[in-house]
Parts: C-alpha cells; sequence; structure tokens
C-alpha cells in the first residue's frame, strides 16, 4: 500500500503559503501531469481548494515529493523542511484522504463543499489518465466512506453560522420558504448577509425598510426586492412572515401590541422576527405570544454554538468510523496484494494441466466427445482441489501477520516468482 | 391472518423508537397494512357481513389508521405521526385478533345490514382523521415549544416536520374528515330512526357524538375564521377526539346502540 501524500492546509500553515501554493482551474491539468511524471510516482492527483493544497499518490519505489513540491511551486530549502508542509505514508495517508473527503479536516467541520472539490480534483486527475486501480480504490472508498460518516452522524447537520442558522429556523418553522415574505427593516453587514442568505433559500419577496428611504431603495435595487416608507412600516410589516430588524433603535420598534395585531390580520399565522440589533428592536414580550417566534442576537449565537458543540462530538463519532475504515481498506489492499500471485499459481498449474492433457491424447488415440469431457473434468477437478488450500490460506493470512511468509513459502513451493514480477508489471 | 398483521405491528412497535430501523420498518408495516386489507376484503365477501362487531370494528379502524400514516408519510415525508399511530394499530388489532369470532350473531334482520356498514365505516374514516388532526396539533405544540426553547431544548434539532407542514396535516385532516363523519352521523340517524325513532336520541352515546360533532365543526370554523391553530386548536381536538374515544367505547355499554344479539 505505497500510498503518499504531502501538502499544506489551514492549520499547517499560513495563507501566504497556501495562496504560493493554490493551483488554478486552469493550471491544474499540467500540475498532475508534471506529478506523474515525477520519478518514483505511479498514479497522482492534486487537490487545490481556498484551504488546502495536497498531492495524492500511488508510488511504486522511494519517490521524494518533497523535492517535487520545491521544483514545481519554487519553495526554498527552508521552507520545504518547515512543519508547514506534511507529509502522509501508508496508512496515514489512508486516514488523512477519508478524513479530508468526509470534511473531518476541514475549517468548519462538517462543511459539505470539500467532498464535491475532492471529487472535481479526481475527475481531472482520472481524464488525464494520472489515476488507476490503486488510487482509484482509495478514492471511491473515500467518496464512500465519507458518504457512510454524513448519513450515521449529524456532522453536517446544524448550521453554525448566525445567517444561517436564521435560514434553518425559518425552514423549522415555515417548512419551503419559496412563497414567504421577508421585511428587512435597518441595514448593517449582518442583515446584509442573513437576508443573501435567505434569498439562496428560496425565498420569494423581500421588502426593505429605512429610516434613510434612500438606503432601502438602494438595498431594494440590489436585491431585486421592493422598498417602503419607514413611516409606513407597522402598516405593511403584517404582510411578512419573516421580519430582520437591525436599526440603531434605542427604543424596540416592535412590541407586544404590534405583534397581537399582526396575528388578527395574518389570521394567526406565525411570523418570525430574526432580531440582529444591539440593543434588540423586537420586545421581549413579542416572544409570549403563540405564533411569534423571536430570535435575537444572542439566541442565535447559543443556537450556533450548541450546535458546533453537537459537530464536535459527531466528529469524534466520525473519527472512529474512519479508524474502521482505514483498517477495513488496509487489509482489502493487502488481500489485493496476493491477487497476482494466486492468478500466476492458477496459470501454472493450468499449463500443466494442459500440457499433460495433450499428452495422454497422443496416447490413447482418438476419443469420443465423452471421453474427452471427463478427462477434461478429473484434471480439472484434481487441480482445483490441490490449489483450494494454498489460495485459501493466502486469502485468509493476507491481512494477518505471518501474510509475507505465507506468500512467500507459495512462491517458492510452486517456483513462482519470476512469473510473478512478469505479471506485477 | 390478524395474528400475523398483529405480530408485524407489534414489531413495528418495539423498534419504532430506533429511527435507524425506518427503512425496514415502514416496507414492513406497508406489507402489513396491504395484508390486512386483503384480510378484511376477504371478510366482507366470505361472510357477506358489515363490520359491526367491535372486533372487527377495532380492525376496520387500525386499517384506516395506518392507511392514513401512508398517506401522510407519502404526502409530507414524515413518518412522526408513526409514535402515536403504531403502538394505538397494534393494541387495536392484538384486541381484535384474541376475539374469538363468533359466527350467528349477525345484525338483526330489522336494520338494514348496507346502512350500518355505511354509517360504522363513514363514522371510523372521521375518527381517523380526526386522530390525526388531534396528534399533529399535539406535535405543533411540542414543535412551538422546541422553536421558543431557542435550543436550548435537547430535542431541538429533532426530525419534527416544519411547523407549517404540522399545520397543514392537522388542517387537511380535519377538512377530509368532515364530510365522513357528518355523512356517518346522519348514516347512522337514519338507522336508528327505522328502529327505535325518537327515544333514540336520548342516549347518551348519541348525545356524545352528537357533542363530539360540534365541537368538530368548531374546530373548522374557528380555523376558518380566525386561524386558530396551536395551542387552542390542540385543546379543541382534544376535546373533539376524547369525546369521539369516549362514543366508541360506549358501543359496548350502550343500551340501544346495538345491533347484534348477545
Amino acid at each position: 500500500m505505497n500510498f503518499k501524500l504531502i501538502g499544506v492546509n489551514h492549520n499547517s500553515a499560513p495563507l501566504e503559503l497556501r495562496e504560493r501554493l493554490a493551483i488554478p482551474e486552469s493550471r491544474l491539468p499540467d500540475a498532475v501531469q508534471t506529478l506523474v511524471r515525477h520519478p518514483g510516482v505511479e498514479e497522482g492527483m492534486v487537490l487545490s481548494t481556498c484551504n488546502r493544497v495536497e498531492l495524492l499518490t500511488s508510488t511504486k519505489q522511494e519517490s521524494n515529493l518533497r523535492s517535487f513540491m520545491g521544483s514545481y511551486f519554487g519553495l526554498s530549502a527552508d521552507l520545504l523542511s518547515s512543519h508547514h508542509i506534511y507529509e502522509f505514508e501508508h496508512q496515514e495517508a489512508v486516514r488523512h484522504v477519508f478524513r479530508v473527503a468526509s470534511s473531518l479536516d476541514s475549517m468548519v467541520v462538517g462543511e459539505p463543499q470539500i467532498l464535491g472539490q475532492v471529487k472535481e480534483a479526481y475527475a481531472v486527475a482520472r481524464g488525464l489518465g494520472a489515476v488507476h486501480s490503486r488510487l482509484d480504490a482509495l478514492v471511491s472508498r473515500a467518496f464512500a466512506v465519507a458518504k457512510r460518516v454524513r448519513t450515521e452522524t449529524a456532522i453536517g447537520g446544524a448550521s453554525v453560522s448566525i445567517s444561517s442558522v436564521a435560514v434553518q429556523l425559518a425552514e423549522k418553522i415555515f417548512g419551503s420558504l419559496n412563497d414567504k415574505t421577508v421585511y428587512v427593516v435597518g441595514a448593517g453587514k449582518m442583515a446584509e448577509l442573513a437576508a443573501r442568505h435567505l434569498i439562496s433559500s428560496g425565498v420569494h419577496k423581500i421588502i426593505f425598510s429605512n429610516r434613510t428611504h434612500e438606503r432601502a431603495l438602494q438595498m431594494a435595487e440590489a436585491f431585486g426586492g421592493q422598498a417602503e416608507p419607514f413611516e409606513r412600516l407597522y402598516e405593511t410589516a403584517d404582510r411578512a412572515d419573516i421580519i430582520l430588524t437591525s436599526t440603531g433603535a434605542s427604543e424596540p420598534l416592535f412590541r407586544r401590541e404590534h405583534g397581537e395585531r399582526f396575528l388578527k390580520d395574518r389570521r394567526n399565522r406565525p411570523m418570525f422576527f430574526i432580531d440582529i440589533a444591539v440593543p434588540r428592536n423586537v420586545d421581549r414580550a413579542m416572544d409570549k405570544l403563540d405564533g411569534m417566534f423571536v430570535y435575537d442576537i444572542d439566541d442565535l449565537q447559543s443556537v450556533a454554538a450548541g450546535n458546533t458543540a453537537e459537530r464536535k462530538k459527531e466528529a469524534e463519532r466520525a473519527e472512529k468510523i474512519i479508524e474502521v475504515e482505514v483498517e477495513r481498506f488496509a487489509s482489502r489492499m493487502k488481500s489485493l496484494e496476493v491477487v497476482p500471485t494466486i492468478l500466476s499459481l492458477q496459470e501454472q498449474c493450468e499449463t500443466i494441466r494442459q500440457a499433460e492433457m495433450d499428452r495422454i491424447r497422443g496416447r490413447l488415440g482418438k476419443l469420443t466427445p465423452e471421453q474427452e469431457a471427463a478427462i477434461e473434468a478429473m484434471t480439472r477437478g484434481i487441480v482445483n482441489k490441490l490449489l483450494h488450500t494454498p489460495i485459501t490460506t493466502l486469502k485468509s493470512a493476507a491481512s494477518g501477520p505471518e501474510a509475507a511468509t505465507i506468500h512467500e513459502i507459495i512462491r517458492r513451493i510452486f517456483n513462482l516468482n519470476l512469473k510473478n514480477e512478469k505479471l506485477d508489471k | 391472518m390478524f395474528y400475523g398483521v398483529g405480530l408485524l405491528y407489534a414489531v413495528v412497535t418495539l423498534w419504532g423508537s430506533h429511527r435507524m430501523l425506518t427503512r425496514i420498518l415502514l416496507p414492513a408495516a406497508g406489507l402489513g397494512t396491504v395484508f390486512h386489507l386483503v384480510a378484511i376484503v376477504e371478510y366482507l365477501m366470505r361472510a357477506d357481513l358489515a363490520p359491526s362487531f367491535l372486533h372487527q370494528v377495532e380492525s376496520l379502524l387500525a386499517f384506516l389508521l395506518m392507511a392514513f400514516f401512508f398517506v401522510v408519510y407519502m404526502r409530507y415525508q414524515t413518518a412522526s405521526p408513526g409514535v402515536a399511530v403504531f403502538p394505538l394499530v397494534f393494541l387495536l388489532t392484538l384486541s381484535a385478533s384474541s376475539a374469538a369470532w363468533t359466527p350467528g350473531n349477525g345484525p338483526s334482520p330489522t336494520v338494514s345490514a348496507s346502512w350500518i356498514f355505511m354509517h360504522v365505516s363513514l363514522i371510523l374514516v372521521g375518527y381517523t382523521a380526526l386522530f390525526f388532526t388531534f396528534f399533529a396539533s399535539i406535535l405543533y405544540l411540542v414543535q412551538e415549544r422546541n422553536l421558543k426553547a431557542k435550543g436550548t431544548g435537547r430535542s431541538f434539532w429533532s426530525r419534527l416536520p416544519a411547523l407549517a407542514t404540522i399545520d397543514e396535516i392537522g388542517y387537511r385532516c380535519l377538512v377530509f374528515g368532515f364530510p365522513f363523519m357528518t355523512l356517518g352521523l346522519i348514516a347512522g340517524s337514519v338507522v336508528a330512526e327505522g328502529r327505535y325513532g325518537a327515544k333514540y336520541f336520548a342516549d347518551p352515546k348519541i348525545l356524545i357524538s352528537i357533542f363530539m360533532w360540534l365541537v368538530y365543526t368548531m374546530l373548522l370554523y374557528t380555523r376558518w375564521n380566525v386561524g386558530w391553530r396551536g395551542r387552542r386548536a390542540a385543546y379543541m381536538s382534544a376535546v373533539a377526539f376524547a369525546a369521539a374515544v369516549v362514543a366508541l367505547a360506549a358501543n359496548s355499554l350502550s343500551q340501544t346502540h346495538r345491533f347484534f344479539a348477545q
């Protein structure tokens, strides 16, 4: 199992270094091709995202990936030997690939993009013919592991940023946001971000209101919504299912009595207030009303923090899954190593059998088809029965500690060395 | 046949808390429901009887609950009602299958069998819809609570469907069930009128049924006009449901609401 991986990520290297190493999409094929031409490298793929640059290879003999890094990226010897660059081999490399694909190595653990990025990198390398059986086995297993982690743990489940928590809450209340209306009162970076998130989640209509009407008009234009004058806030707000407030008002804008009126006008259809203003724009008493859901900045933050903690717990479970999968993969790879031996064993015996068949045909003269078939079946039976034990022993010992010894013994007994070498090539 | 169904439901119920097994359980329950339907149809064809015995009623009710469950599941992708439906169905089928089938106690000849059949099946569809409305309103309360607890509750990201979805399930079932309940009661009245005349309506069971129907109507009315949902709707549907359960249980207590000799 000669896998080798070298790279940098957001933990190991500062942004300046990652920037220098980052490979734009247009240059990715070139990087892959250069990598597989590097001495000792048999198969290779390159993953380059904003948080990591990694070269994954399957190698035949000793190959120096650091020297490749040095020459390809023009890094100084100092930098090359620094701890910014990590290198994994064999089982460690397998584990790392599994962890990356499962988003355990990501900056935001559990974020879903990384798997897609790995898939793209894989597709590029495959398209160039840089991936064969070994790397193919590893990376497709990594996809399966990532899927398993995603379905068996809640690692990507709950949102950890304020604006995505807001969206998730809105979805918990309204289900689909497609036919919902959002009212954005006030303007601020956070409000803008949350509005953007809501729009990308399918919110259908967005209304802006601001003390400075100009600003509301600007935002309406930027987001493709409409603007309402601030004076008409209370008359128009009941049209909204979600109200996002972020004004600098020192007194709450929305109080319980407003809420009561909205509910009446809306025939008790629920409303969701996302209040990210400090001091708060929505009176706490509003939350007491049935059908009114008010989340202020602290609430959102505590949900996000709770989700982060939850993710950590889930990440631990995911690590366990990965441990199991690494072991399983390693033993599978080891059992693959005996496949050439088994094949050459079978081939050799078949050659002997054929030769003996020819000899007996010469001695017995013409045989009837029935006789021919009977001899054929008998010789095959003998060969298969004789080979059965060596093959099963090889297979079952493949992942055990005696693997190398048994492998060697069988090769010697059946004199397979030469052939095996040939087959491997 | 009923035993097999009951057993399947039992398995479902026992494992119901482990959500991981949904993939195996739902098909199993679906298969059980199909068998159940076959059994019911077979029974009807063979005996040519209306399901007027209590045990048959239980069996039919169990089947309707399961059928509703699957309709809701397919439409809204949620198995949450299963929490309540599976145990209930299990108890109903258990009770239905444990009873010895006593032939010969058919409905008395004075009462038209087809009217009874209509009465019973319509009412049962109504009951099932009411049960779903009731349970949906409970889920609504739970989910509302979750959302108001601001993520401090452990079950916060539980797999309950969105509030609006729960609301819609409850409402749809309410609207769907109303005509069945109404027609069922009318059919029942026709039967009773023919047999007992006006004194039938003084029976407590009948009064409870009428009361239940009134609450049901009020539920619909408040929903349409004021948009009542959540807590208030839950209270009302609880009252209607309790009345329905009492009315059903009264079958075995009522003096007049019996159409077969003991």
